[in-house]
């Protein structure tokens, strides 16, 4: 949960792809709003993918389109995805709520114009959060969004909000 | 060159004599706002993390309004965990179950004040821009830094000014203006952004219809949604804390990323139509639509002068037969002002089920949820699908007097066509 996000690196996994407007009430429904993680993320996106929840891979890719993660305040929106091991999200815009809770937990996340059109459900997805850089390796078609300020990526670094917290209170990771 | 509310605020807090757009800044909170979804968990984190106490609890809210009354063993097991904690960390500003929503509670209760900086562990915190504060919300690890540090990172927006001219219609409200602006804009529009509301149809806003348009801000995206604080504003505080405002605005030079005129005099009401809230149909269109269930409160449309506008329709006449009227009143103090008023007996007459003033059908959280197919009109804010219940339900979010003709009608209808019991 809490390993570090090595944003140097490049990540690649299967993609899934999502449409716009994807609400915090699809990523974490409010009738869980009070479960623990292990109930709420059973119920990710059930609603539009059955299947989600139960497939998804450690090291995934999201793609999405415009206003990923609108609507409520909810971190569980952004937990419940890193706990199911999504690498990053890549989106044409975030709801900025949802972006920064992906920055406070440590979930990477990309913007990046014409990423809806240029994957398909399935495809494999090479992300650079430092350059930008996405690659769709079945088309082999690469675009360059828009990396992440400085200051969300030391954050994202560090592992999140909490992490940054512990380091200034004295109490280290425990990784 | 001059800066706007946002520009202000960030500065003020930061310790800046200037900020601009695009600039991180590190911010000094004046009031953290949670609420009982996330108060436990939060209170927990700050254990976890080794911090003891809070910044400052004269500075920090509580409000346990989403699970209201508890709706399971669950619920208010959560409940006696915050009012331990509550207790423990000497939070004396802390509203239990029955009190009201919060985002009616802090204004109601004098806590807003014009300029300052206030973060909440909900989305709807933008609501306190109507009072010329900058409010917005946040997760709940950004909550647990707040608190413990009283400071937080921002980056300052950009924004979006609107100038409003015209006089509405009667019986168009302001919730039919922001459902117009998320229609005509999109619900995007306001991304990474803030919203400032002014012009001379703005200034004649009462504080109530200011609440309903910041509150759903945070539909189009916005960061913050601010009118200036003016003599409303300052009558206002009078009435609801005791202390009285000076006026606080933009900087006559502030630069926008866009200015848009809108006039108001032609309005119709709106309707958001399922699942988007920027698919707005002026009534007109959608007229007719059979409905199971009319929602009449909530944060956006929860206050007195929401309940007698819909009370003055329904008076003397009853609802449709197999339509249910949920009425839940913002606060305690709604609901009383409705009983003194005559409001709730002619809302309850009419064939209304009153509920406890909280948050339970808005979020899908408990209480009045939808079947699937069923179709719902409400003055609430979000029209997600599985937003109140099953995701084959529909949702379509109006103003309390379309939501109050439409109980009478069973279909969604126009307020201005229903029959007055006088005439």
């Amino acid at each position: 949960m809490a390993d570090n996000v090595r944003t140097g690196e490049v990540m690649s996994g299967r993609v899934w792809r999502f449409d716009n407007d994807v609400s915090t009430d699809l990523l974490s429904p409010g009738a869980f709003a009070i479960d623990p993680v292990e109930v709420r993320m059973l119920h990710v996106l059930e609603s539009i993918n059955p299947s989600f929840a139960a497939e998804v891979e450690p090291g995934d890719v999201l793609v999405a389109g415009r206003n990923f993660g609108c609507g409520s305040s909810r971190e569980t929106a952004a937990e419940n995805l890193k706990v199911l091991g999504v690498a990053c999200v890549v989106a044409e815009s975030f709801a900025r709520i949802f972006m920064r809770n992906a920055v406070a937990v440590g979930l990477p996340v990309l913007v990046c114009a014409g990423v809806h059109e240029a994957f398909a459900e399935g495809d494999g997805a090479e992300v650079d959060l430092t350059s930008g850089k996405v690659r769709n390796t079945d088309t082999d078609t690469e675009l360059t969004g828009d990396s992440l300020p400085q200051e969300m990526r030391e954050i994202l670094t560090a592992g999140g909000i909490l992490a940054v917290l512990r380091e200034s209170t004295g109490q280290h990771l425990s990784l | 060159m001059g800066m706007t509310m946002a520009e202000r605020i960030l500065a003020r807090a930061a310790g800046k004599d200037q900020v601009q757009a695009g600039e991180f800044v590190v911010a000094e909170i004046d009031l953290a706002l949670l609420h009982d979804i996330f108060a436990a968990g939060v209170f927990d984190t700050l254990i976890d993390v080794g911090v003891a106490d809070v910044f400052d609890p004269d500075k920090a809210v509580v409000v346990v309004d989403h699970l209201v009354p508890a709706p399971s063993a669950e619920a208010a097991a959560v409940h006696q965990k915050i009012r331990n904690h509550v207790a423990r960390l000497g939070i004396d500003s802390f509203y239990d179950a029955g009190d009201g929503i919060c985002h009616q509670l802090l204004p109601e209760r004098g806590h807003i004040r014009p300029g300052s900086l206030v973060v909440g562990t909900d989305s709807h915190t933008t609501s306190y821009g109507a009072l010329g504060a900058g409010g917005t919300g946040i997760g709940t690890s950004d909550m647990v830094y707040a608190l413990a540090t009283g400071k937080l990172w921002f980056r300052v927006p950009e924004t979006l000014r609107f100038e409003f001219t015209g006089d509405l219609m009667s019986l168009v409200s302001w919730k039919d203006v922001i459902l117009h602006l998320a229609g005509r804009f999109g619900a995007d529009a306001a991304q990474y952004r803030a919203m400032e509301f002014g012009g001379p149809a703005a200034a004649r806003a009462d504080m109530s219809s200011r609440l309903t348009v910041a509150n759903m801000a945070v539909e189009m995206g916005a960061k913050f949604g601010m009118f200036a604080a003016d003599d409303v504003t300052d009558s206002y505080l009078r009435e609801h804390g005791g202390v009285g405002s000076d006026p606080f605005g933009p900087e006559a030079d502030a630069s926008y990323a866009a200015v848009h005129d809108i006039h108001l005099s032609n309005l119709s009401p709106q309707v958001a139509l399922p699942h988007e809230i920027d698919r707005v149909s002026p009534i007109e269109e959608v007229a007719g639509l059979t409905i199971d269930q009319c929602f009449l409160g909530s944060c956006t449309n929860g206050r007195i002068e929401d309940l007698q506008a819909a009370a003055d329709i329904v008076d003397g006449k009853q609802i449709a037969p197999g339509i249910r009227l949920l009425v839940a009143p913002a606060s305690r103090r709604v609901l009383q002002e409705a009983t003194r008023s005559g409001a709730l007996e002619s809302l309850i007459q009419a064939g209304a089920t009153v509920m406890a003033p909280g948050c339970g059908p808005c979020f899908g959280g408990h209480g009045g949820l939808l079947g699937p197919g069923e179709r719902c009109i409400g003055t609430h804010n979000r029209n997600f699908p599985g937003r109140m219940g099953s995701a084959q339900a529909e949702i379509y979010l109006a103003s309390p007097a379309t939501v109050a003709a439409s109980a009478l009608a069973g279909y969604i209808a126009d307020p201005r066509e229903v029959e007055s019991t006088n005439g």
